[in-house]
């Protein structure tokens, strides 16, 4: 990865969105203190709004794209920081989307240029920043080598399968960044988490579905479907020989934890595998607590299984 | 006329002879298997143009009905009746009643994306299979789905505010869909999580379904947003042709003859 990019990652404006407030709290927790022990600086964005997340855009796809320009907007025209990190795929997702369409559909532009006025600020101009995820931040700034030199308390073999979810990767066209030759991520077999993780001394399972899609959208619409999926998900990750999932994304994270509960309640099928954020993990290789990495906040209740290892 | 389309066919068009010998030889059972014809002359020849005034719909003229979106859909390989390639393709000829045996489903997209990225010749199919299920819904052939009253719950909340939280949504989702919020797994899971949540973040949620969380200078967006859809959604309507629709209802109940 280059210096540029590395000292570039070093102070990024922070768009924690939505759930990461509610339920997703000990993912926004592990990664402001995961940011701290790596000495990295997160700048929340101030009177952030919604991304519109998988449901705005289906009631009007332009409205989704000026929220996401909006909180672009306030990072660079009101903050003035030229990158922003934001841990939720969806969060993540919908300002890439927002950034493609802005440079290359001239009919978002124009909606946007209206919002914005209409509501009293700068419209955002694609291009004035540039959207990461946290893996991204972490790959970027700290990378492997700077992360192996600062683990305190290794993971020991722990063996994870990294899941990733389709908004990290999906549609392929809004991530330019992606699947541009060596050192750059896969959309097809992302590999940026288990790249860190196995720098914290956890072992990657050959986990075939990183991508496989959990129903996160019908979580609660269509309850059935989306269990279906997720056992899918989590036996495969046992069948690999995983003892944790390891998750980027607050949806994601808790449709497995939910609808882990639901199989078991609905159709007597139960998995043992635990629920982990990669932060999570990350921040217990660096020598944090359990508590200081929300642990203690997962529906998943891992401590006792990271205790026995010795872990937590 | 050929054959063009596996999928039309349907099992109850299927004919077979139990007992049939034909010049003295024997061809009963799926030897005799004939396809009983039929004509079909109730196309709707401005579907495609109505899915394409729908967001999501614009590009379903592209299609080259390679199928590679139903190989790669996540609902199809839970449901094989889950088929966008087959979808798409009625829609391009106009088969309207064909496509309404399956519109009980068609909602049930999860939106993976893995069809819009595989797509050779950027369709968007999961863009059309939400036109579809809106258009579905707009023509009434359909009451809204569970997936479109989450979608409007929650962009309620997001254009009132400017954001969300989790428990007004939900309980909002399930006041309008008339579940009870006493799930089994719902009451397991919250049974799980207060073993060992911090007593602080407890009333976090909790206050956060007491006063929701807004943004801040966001009377002037919630207007803008608001005008926005309301044009969108009249647009739209003028080009399903529905305002003819609703006028002429109208005058029905007003007694008032038609122009």
């Amino acid at each position: 990865m280059s210096e540029n990019k590395a000292d570039k990652y070093r102070r990024v404006a922070y768009y924690p969105g939505c759930t990461l407030d509610g339920s997703g709290h000990p993912y926004n927790r592990s990664t402001k203190q995961v940011g701290k022990a790596l000495g990295l600086d997160l700048v929340e964005i101030s009177d952030l709004n919604c991304c519109g997340a998988m449901e705005v855009k289906n009631i009007d796809p332009k409205v989704q794209t000026y929220l996401s320009s909006r909180v672009m907007s306030i990072a660079a025209n009101q903050m003035g920081m030229d990158v922003v990190m934001a841990p939720c795929n969806g969060c993540y997702h919908n300002l890439k989307k927002a950034e493609h369409d802005l440079a290359h559909d001239p009919k978002s532009g124009e909606a946007v240029a209206r919002l914005s006025a209409k509501a009293g600020h700068e419209a955002y101009r694609a291009g004035q920043v540039e959207t990461i995820h946290a893996l991204d931040w972490i790959k970027a700034s700290i990378g492997e080598e700077g992360l192996r030199e600062r683990v305190k308390n290794g993971l020991k073999g722990l063996r994870v399968a990294n899941y990733y979810g389709c908004m990290y990767t999906r549609p392929r066209n809004i991530f330019p960044e992606k699947d541009a030759g060596p050192g750059s991520e896969s959309t097809s077999k992302p590999h940026f988490m288990d790249d860190l993780l196995a720098a914290a001394g956890a072992v990657n399972v050959e986990f075939p579905l990183k991508t496989a899609c959990c129903g996160g959208a019908h979580t609660l619409s269509d309850s059935d479907m989306s269990t279906k999926l997720v056992l899918n998900i989590l036996n495969a990750a046992q069948a690999a020989g995983a003892e944790v999932i390891a998750t980027e994304c607050p949806t994601c994270h808790s449709g497995l934890e939910m609808h882990q509960i639901r199989a078991e309640k609905r159709f007597a099928r139960k998995t043992q595998v635990k629920i982990i954020y990669f932060t999570q993990l990350l921040g217990i290789a660096l020598g944090l607590s359990a508590r200081q990495v929300g642990l203690h906040e997962n529906v998943s209740d891992s401590i006792g299984m990271l205790k026995a290892k010795g872990l937590a | 006329m050929p054959i063009h389309e596996k999928a039309l066919i349907r099992p109850e068009n299927l004919r077979q002879h139990e007992h049939l010998v034909v010049d003295g030889i024997d061809v009963s059972g799926h030897w005799s298997t004939f396809i009983q014809s039929r004509v079909v002359t109730d196309y709707n020849e401005a579907m495609e143009e109505e899915i394409a005034a729908l967001p999501g719909g614009e590009l379903i003229h592209r299609c080259w009905q390679c199928g590679s979106c139903t190989n790669a859909c996540t609902v199809n390989a839970i449901n094989p009746d889950f088929n966008p390639r087959f979808w798409i393709y009625l829609v391009r000829l106009g088969m309207e009643a064909e496509l309404l045996r399956d519109k009980d489903i068609i909602w049930q997209c999860v939106s993976c994306n893995k069809c819009t990225t595989i797509c050779p010749r950027d369709v968007n199919p999961e863009g059309v299979m939400k036109a579809l299920s809106h258009w579905l819904e707009l023509k009434g052939h359909t009451p809204k789905s569970p997936s479109m009253i989450f979608d409007e719950v929650f962009a309620d909340q997001v254009i009132k505010t400017g954001k969300i939280e989790e428990g007004r949504t939900i309980q909002r989702f399930f006041k309008r869909t008339g579940q009870a919020l006493k799930q089994d797994w719902l009451i397991e899971m919250v049974r799980g999580m207060l073993r060992h949540l911090p007593i602080g973040l407890l009333m976090r949620m909790g206050l956060g379904t007491l006063r929701a969380p807004r943004t801040r200078r966001w009377a002037r967006a919630r207007a803008a947003i608001e005008e926005y859809v309301d044009e969108q959604r009249a647009e739209q309507h003028r080009a399903l042709g529905l305002d003819d629709i609703i006028e002429a209802a109208r005058r029905d109940a007003a007694g008032t003859p038609h122009a």
